[in-house]
This record gives C-alpha cells, structure tokens and sequence, in this order.
C-alpha cells in the first residue's frame, strides 16, 4: 500500500461518484457549465504557462549529441543526431516528438552474474509511451464526430480504419462487437494500465512516483474505461448526447438546456475529460508544449562555430587595466611599479 | 538569441487546433444541429410501439441485433417475445425493415449523425417488399 497512488484513485473515485449523482440531478452545471469551465481554463492556463517558459533564457547552447559532430570535410556527421543546420534540428525535433526517440535510447543497467556491469535496452517503456500517445491522439480525433455536422469525411475515414479489426463475441452470457470495436480504445486502456502497472511493480520506479504520476493515470483510465462501458455495455443514448455536444460547440448551450435521456455514465465520462483538462495546465502533462522547448534537442549542436550569448547577460560596467594605469600612471611611476606606457617624455627627462 | 515569436506562433496554432471545434462552427455559421427527425413509416405508426421500448431501442436495438443473429443462426430459433408477450420474427430484413421499410429516412438520418455505417446492409436487403419509400 502506497498513499500516492491510494490517494489518487480515492480522488477519481470521489469524483466519479460526485458527477455520478450530481450529472442527473444537475444536468447543467455538469453538463454545461463544467465543460465550458475546463476549456476556458485550460486554454489560459497552457497559455500562461506556455508564455512563461518564452521570457526564461536559454543561458548555454547544451544540445546533447549522440554522433559524429560536424568537423572536418572527411570525417563524416551525423547529421540528425548531431545537427549543425536548422534542417537538421528539424529532423530531430520531429522524430522525437513523433516517435519519442531518446525514450526508443532508454537502457537499464544490469550486474550480469559475472559481477560485471551491462547496459541492457529497455524497449517496454517506449512501446507503451508510443502506443498510449497514439492512441490517444486517434480517440481524440474520433471524437470530432460529436463536435461538427455533418461529419467531414477525414473523421469518417479515420474511424472506419480504427474499426478495421471486427472483434464479435457472440454468445448467450456476452454479446460484444455491435457496435464495431474501436481499437485505439482498447489499445489506449491497456497502454495506460501498463503504464500504471510498471509504476507499481518496478520498484525503482515505485521509489520515484508521487501522487501527480498516479492522479493523471487513473484519470486517464477512467475516461477509457467509461467511454468503452458506455459504447459496449450500458448503453447510452448517443444522438442525444451528440445533441449536448453540437450545442456546446455552437454556444447554443449558453441556454442551458440539456437534452433528456442522457446517462448518468456520460456526465462521469464528461467529468474525468474536464478535470484532465483542467489539471493539465499545471501538471507534468505540460510536456505536450514543453517537449518543443527542450533546449537538448531543438538547439544546433554547432557550438565551436556559433557563439551562444546569453539574452540574459547585462553589459557589465569594466574598468579595464589601460584605463587604470592611465589613472594612476604618475603614482606608479612615482613608486618605482613598473608601467606599460611610459609617461610624457618630460616626465623622463626630469628623472633622469 | 530570443524565439519568442516562434513560441507565440506554436501557441497559437496549438490554440487554433484545440478550438477547432468552436472555430469551425462559428465561421460556417453552424446551426446547433439538434438530431434529426426519424420518419415513422404508415405501418410503424400503426403499430404504434417497437419490439422493444423506445428508449431500449434507441440505445440497443444493435445489441438486440446481434442477439436475434445469435439466436437465429446458431441456435435456429426464429420467434422473439418481448416484454410485454407479443411475438416477432428475428429478421432484420423481415421485420425491422418491414416496419422500417423507409432506411433513408429512419436508420440511415440517425446513422449519419451519429456517424455509424452498419455494414449489415453487404448481405441484408433494406427493403424486403419493395415498397416505395
Ligand atoms: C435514434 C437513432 C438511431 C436510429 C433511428 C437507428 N439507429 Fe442504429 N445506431 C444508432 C447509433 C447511435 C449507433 C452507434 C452506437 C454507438 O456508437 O455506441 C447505431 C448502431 C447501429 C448498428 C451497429 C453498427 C456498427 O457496426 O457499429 C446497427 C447494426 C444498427 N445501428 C442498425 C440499425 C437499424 C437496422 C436501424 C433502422 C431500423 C437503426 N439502426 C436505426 C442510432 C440509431
Ligand atoms: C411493429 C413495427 C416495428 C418493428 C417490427 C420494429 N419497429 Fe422500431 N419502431 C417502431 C415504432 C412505432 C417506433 C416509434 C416508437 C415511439 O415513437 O415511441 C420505433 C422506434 C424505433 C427506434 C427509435 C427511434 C427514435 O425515435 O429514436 C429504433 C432505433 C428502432 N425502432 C429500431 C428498430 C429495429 C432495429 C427493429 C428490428 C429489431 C425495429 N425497430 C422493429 C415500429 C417497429
Ligand atoms: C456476410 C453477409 C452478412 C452480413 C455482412 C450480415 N449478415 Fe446477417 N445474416 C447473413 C446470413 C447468411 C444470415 C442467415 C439467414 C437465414 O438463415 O435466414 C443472416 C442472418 C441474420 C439475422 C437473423 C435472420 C434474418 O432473417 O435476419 C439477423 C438478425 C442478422 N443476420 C443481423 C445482421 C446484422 C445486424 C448485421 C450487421 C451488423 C448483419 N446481419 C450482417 C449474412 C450477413
């Protein structure tokens, strides 16, 4: 037992009970209000946060290079790993953020029997990273159909893909499959119970977690799993709510009137989204904006040919050694120190 | 070296993404689109009630679907009571669409909003008797 993650299930639980019963009773407060709040606040809060990172400095060029830097003509460069153009850092930029390629680089060191240390690569971390995200991105884009009438034709294409596989269990005590299984739903649940799974058992990992790793992995988990209760098992009535949605888009909800018949499943459904979005801003979820400011990545690893000022740096006020002995030229000569500027050959002459 | 307009210009075109939704049904000027009316066939109507309670059917008449396939197919039962003891045939074709016999304007109006394409109608004819529309 853990209170980290005890306590963030507990929060998810309570939340899930408060729109359970307050979603009916209180259509539109949880169905209006709520959701027009969380996006109100999510887009200034990511805003906020966003514009704050853009007045910070980048006081070192610290790109982190994993080739051949550029050099001489006949020593080969890693051109994407180790990029001196702009084109190159692009390339990097776009394969981290779209395949997470320094996670792809995670390894674990391991003490072999032999007593001897190895670097093991450690691929599982990746795989459910990159199965979570993508997941997420297609359910989110799904969703659109809610959002826009008539449903353009690109949604409609990326839903008939993402139903390509037909899983039908067909059997007295299940009935599954009709409607068509969606399987980045299924992907996206699984990756976030990994995810949540390698958080409990790998005891390093344990070690490091706090109750802001568990809150957005329960959240998370939650949507998924109302969303896929409510699609294949208690069923809701989704014209209505497709009625709700369209009216929030439009700002025709500004009435605040909520179609009947919607289950109270939806407004959990709802709930755990506006909560994710209004957490989002100010939790490590940020790194959705952060990881297009990593200054590892998107800074050229052209160091030895670009100088890197640091905005922040001030003109110093210097007093530099010319100035000062032409200050204090006369005393120094006065004291026998010796000078790199002779005074006015006057001054010799009455020395001598 | 400052990026200040780069990040301002990211975050607004994250910002235009997100509200794609609100944005795009601003400018085209988007009515809030309430569901569209289903057309109750003559014979609906005079029927007057569906096989099972309206509200069942609107949220699992594909979940009774499947059932009735089930039964049918595998099982070679053929007779559906519902609740309140009156006695149908399992058959899309046959009986929802004998009812329904106008797909356009009754499964197809509700399908294309809530963006579903049944693919049921490859094999299964929707308008068994022919009758016009
Ligand atoms: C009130 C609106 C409505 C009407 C009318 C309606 N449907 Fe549906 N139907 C739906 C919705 C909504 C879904 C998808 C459910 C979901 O996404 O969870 C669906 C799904 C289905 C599916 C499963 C499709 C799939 O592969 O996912 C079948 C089959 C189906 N309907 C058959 C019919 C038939 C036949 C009729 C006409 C007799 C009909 N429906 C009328 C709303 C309706
Ligand atoms: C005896 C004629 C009859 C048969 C057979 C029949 N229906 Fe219906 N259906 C109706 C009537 C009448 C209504 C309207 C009920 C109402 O308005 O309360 C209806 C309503 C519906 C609705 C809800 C529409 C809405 O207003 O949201 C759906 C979905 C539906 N039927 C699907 C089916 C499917 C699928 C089948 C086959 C399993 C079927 N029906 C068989 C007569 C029939
Ligand atoms: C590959 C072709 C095919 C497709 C696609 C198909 N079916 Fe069928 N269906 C059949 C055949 C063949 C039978 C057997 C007919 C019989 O024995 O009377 C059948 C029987 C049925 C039956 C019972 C008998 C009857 O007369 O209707 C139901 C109900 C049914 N299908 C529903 C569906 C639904 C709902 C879908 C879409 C989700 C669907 N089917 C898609 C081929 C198909």
């Amino acid at each position: 037992m853990n209170k980290f993650y005890l306590s963030s299930l507990l929060a998810v639980f309570v939340l899930a009970l408060i729109a359970w019963v307050g979603g009916p009773s209180a259509p539109w407060l949880f169905g209006i209000v709520l959701p027009y709040l969380a996006v109100i606040l999510f887009v200034y809060g990511v805003a906020r946060r966003v514009m704050g990172w853009s007045r910070s400095a980048v006081p070192f060029a610290i790109p982190t290079t994993g080739g051949q830097q550029r050099s001489m003509p006949w020593i080969k460069q890693n051109k994407i790993d180790n990029p001196s153009t702009h084109l190159g850092v692009f390339i990097r930029m776009a394969l981290e953020i779209l395949t997470f390629r320094s996670l792809f680089r995670n390894t674990r060191m391991k003490m072999t029997h032999e007593g001897r240390f190895s670097y093991n690569l450690e691929i599982f971390l990746w795989l459910g990273a990159i199965a979570f995200h993508y997941a997420f991105l297609t359910t989110l884009v799904r969703h659109m159909r809610f959002f826009l009438e008539p449903v353009p034709l690109c949604i409609q294409a990326i839903e008939a893909v993402d139903s390509f596989f037909r899983f039908e269990i067909s059997y007295d005590a299940i009935q599954f499959g009709l409607p068509g299984v969606y399987i980045s739903g299924i992907v996206l649940l699984a990756a976030v119970v990994y995810l949540f799974l390698r958080r409990l058992f790998i005891a390093k990992v344990r070690y490091i977690s706090l109750a802001q790793d568990y809150f957005p992995l329960f959240l998370i988990m939650g949507i998924a799993f109302t969303g896929i209760l409510m699609r294949y098992f208690t069923k809701v009535d989704i014209a209505a709510i497709k009625e709700l949605t369209m009216s929030l888009v439009t700002f025709k909800a500004l009435s605040f009137k909520v179609p009947q018949g919607i289950g109270p499943l939806f407004y959990v459904h709802l709930a755990f989204v506006s909560t994710l979005l209004i957490y989002f801003p100010f939790s490590k979820l940020m790194h959705m904006g952060g990881v297009f400011l990593s200054p590892t990545r998107n800074l050229a690893a052209n160091t030895r040919e670009v100088r890197h000022v640091n905005p922040w740096n001030y003109p110093v006020k210097v007093h530099t050694y010319e100035a000062y002995e032409n200050e204090f030229r006369d005393k120094m000569v006065e004291a026998g120190l010796p000078v790199d500027k002779m005074p006015e050959e006057s001054a010799e002459e009455e020395k001598e | 070296m400052n990026d200040k307009k780069w990040i301002v210009l990211g975050l607004l075109i994250f910002m235009a993404l997100f509200l794609s939704p609100f944005l795009y049904n601003v400018v085209t000027g988007a009515k809030a689109a309430p569901m569209p009316e289903v057309v109750l066939t003559e014979k609906a109507k005079a029927a007057k009630q569906c096989v099972m309670p309206t509200e069942f059917m609107r949220t699992e008449h594909m979940q009774l679907l499947d059932e009735w396939r089930l039964k049918v197919v595998r099982s070679g039962l053929r007779d559906f009571t519902n609740t309140e003891g009156k006695t149908f045939n399992m058959s899309l074709s046959n009986t929802c669409m004998d009812c329904h016999s106008n797909k356009a304007d009754f499964c197809d109006r509700c399908h294309n909003y809530a963006s579903v394409k049944p693919y049921c109608w490859d094999c299964h004819i929707d308008n068994p008797q022919g009758e016009t529309k």
